[in-house]
């Protein structure tokens, strides 16, 4: 099946796709250096002026950008146009200790919409289809990336959001949605719930395209099953433009990158040194097309490998393997970013000792975080409800500052596992990776 | 005219109240009240126990969260209906109790309840005024 929303840039020759990105590259490196004197500052500490970078074979000569820097520039420091020029923000999901906000133009923003309904297209979309996405609208870039690509290719889009799943089954079937798009876990729910409902035979789902969290194959084939519908995967991260910087074919082996967009690298995550294609190390992107907020080698964190072999679907453009894992503490959980270092922040704030460990766990194929805090005469009392109150205190405080319920557990001083004498500070049951 | 109640916080998963127990007796200390409180990840466990401070320094060492509160301990007729009237003794003063437990001795025809108050002087004094009486520290040891 030879579906392509863009046939001329998805299977451009390896030729084509290094003319495009040398000549964008020199572009958007004079374009930060320019524009923004974050950039310019750090070429200049490490010694590099635009002139050096002359194609995509000197982008090893330019310093990485890491999310330590989004936070320290943020929020205008790494603008690259002026305000009047830009349309929109997005930004990342409810973690208030590291937000990154993004900036897009109009033309940002028309070519991550190009990007996500190559996506949808990949996935089997046409003008014919009903895209119902209930990916959170707002400042994630869920909602909106998967929109404006379903409006870009011309296919009547419902713009559900996330929740009210009673609401999202009767518009799939009032309305005959045939590609949904949310986050895995969601759409596990979802299938849950329409087999509850006794509606599997109302539904007229072919595809779903799934992403903002990690998943295994076992969950794909769940979700398959249960819906009856072929599942792909899709990856973006909000810094980079947000969804659809990489999307799966019908092939399912691998995402393919958008690299008439983005440049992918793939690094040693202490080193700093390019691995070649096939080693497995941390994702580096540089997006080569952005006016308001270009990246140049942002350090995803993501452990990937990148697969150059061509494709049976034709499309020329490296695919990447899912996320394999972090080289940082940072968990997904619902489609949330949480590090560890915020939930330390609650517990020190609220007066707790930072002795507390994270089990992040997945049940029905939904997300769970658990925070274990050990008890301390402090926050004791022989008054069940002052304790359970501080309890739920302590819910609420980590609610608002990840954006998702965590449920706390109290435990007896010293209980939390110690490996020489470092505490074990998080346990990811999830087996999500590989 | 308060007794010391020992609160302990105790995980709630299988052995953990057994090993508490094994610590008391290790440590030959004699429960005269026990009562727990249970939540859903945690129970609180209330004892009140013939030495408190001996019992206190045992939990340090051992790494328990406890605390120490002030509670009344009230000998009242070990018959039906002796209840109803100190509590309405409470009642008609505003006094709302927190929790309350009770136990026996072996001295015959008396009951013992232990009630955690907000005030427990001003309860201690409006129960002495109404003839009932109230256990000090001085007269747990008695009472064992």
């Amino acid at each position: 099946m030879k579906n392509y929303f863009q046939p001329e840039i998805e299977t451009a020759s390896h030729e084509q796709i290094k003319a495009w990105q040398d000549e964008r590259l020199v572009k958007t490196v004079h374009h930060v250096y320019q524009n923004v004197p974050y950039y310019r500052h750090l070429m200049e500490q490490k010694g590099v002026t635009p002139e050096d970078i002359r194609s995509r074979d000197d982008l090893y000569k330019l310093p990485f950008l890491t999310k330590d820097d989004l936070r320290d520039a943020y929020p205008y420091g790494l603008l690259a146009e002026p305000l009047s020029n830009c349309v929109r923000i997005q930004s990342t999901s409810g973690t208030t200790g590291r937000r990154v906000v993004a900036f897009y133009t109009q033309h940002d923003i028309d070519l991550w919409d190009e990007c996500c309904a190559r996506a949808i297209v990949a996935a089997g979309g046409t003008r014919d289809d009903v895209v119902h996405v209930c990916y959170g609208y707002g400042l994630f870039t869920g909602g909106p990336g998967l929109n404006g690509g379903s409006h870009k290719l011309g296919s009547l889009t419902l713009p559900m959001s996330s929740g009210n799943t009673d609401r999202q089954i009767q518009f799939m079937v009032d309305l005959g949605s045939t590609i949904l798009c949310c986050t895995p876990s969601y759409a596990a729910y979802l299938a849950e719930s329409i087999i509850e409902r006794g509606l599997r035979d109302q539904i007229k789902l072919k595809a779903g395209i799934f992403g903002a969290e990690a998943w295994s194959e076992e969950m794909r084939h769940d979700i398959e099953n249960k819906l009856g519908i072929k599942a792909y995967d899709i990856y973006g991260l909000t810094e980079i433009s947000g969804p659809g910087v990489a999307f799966e074919c019908s092939d399912q082996h691998g995402m393919h990158i958008n690299e008439d967009h983005f440049i992918a690298e793939i690094i040693d995550p202490k080193t700093g040194e390019v691995l070649p294609d096939g080693e497995k190390g941390e994702l580096v992107f540089t997006s080569i097309t952005k006016e308001a907020f270009p990246l140049i080698r942002y350090r995803t964190r993501d452990i990937c490998v990148l697969n150059r072999e061509p494709c049976p679907c034709g499309r020329t453009h490296v695919r990447m393997s899912k996320p394999l894992g972090r080289s940082d503490d940072m968990l997904i959980v619902k489609g949330v970013n949480v590090f560890p270092s915020q939930i330390e922040t609650v517990l020190l704030n609220k007066g707790y000792p930072a002795n507390y460990q994270i089990v992040v766990s997945r049940e029905n194929n939904t997300d769970k975080l658990e925070v274990m805090v050990e008890m301390t005469p402090e926050m004791f009392s022989d008054a069940l409800s002052q304790v359970s109150a501080r309890e739920k205190e302590l819910v609420d405080a980590m609610k608002s500052m990840l954006g998702i319920y965590v449920q706390v557990r109290l435990v007896a001083p010293k209980s939390i596992t110690r490996s020489e004498g470092k505490a074990v500070r998080i346990i990811d049951k999830r087996k999500i990776y590989g | 005219m308060t007794v010391k109640q020992i609160s302990v916080f105790l995980e709630n998963k299988p052995g953990q109240l057994r090993e508490f127990a094994m610590l008391l007796d290790h440590h030959q200390i004699d429960m005269r009240a026990l009562s727990v409180a249970e939540a859903e990840d945690f129970g609180i466990l209330r004892l009140i126990v013939d030495d408190t401070y001996k019992t206190a320094c045992v939990l340090k060492e051992a790494g328990y969260v406890f605390s120490i509160t002030p509670v009344l301990a009230l000998e009242i007729p070990d018959h039906p209906g002796s209840l109803v009237d100190v509590l309405r003794l409470l009642e008609e003063n505003g006094i709302n109790l927190e929790y309350t437990y009770a136990f026996i001795t072996r001295k015959a025809g008396s009951a013992y309840m232990i009630f955690r108050v907000e005030e427990p002087d001003r309860a201690a004094q409006l129960l002495c005024a109404g003839g009932y009486k109230t256990i000090c520290q001085s007269d747990m040891a008695d009472l064992f």
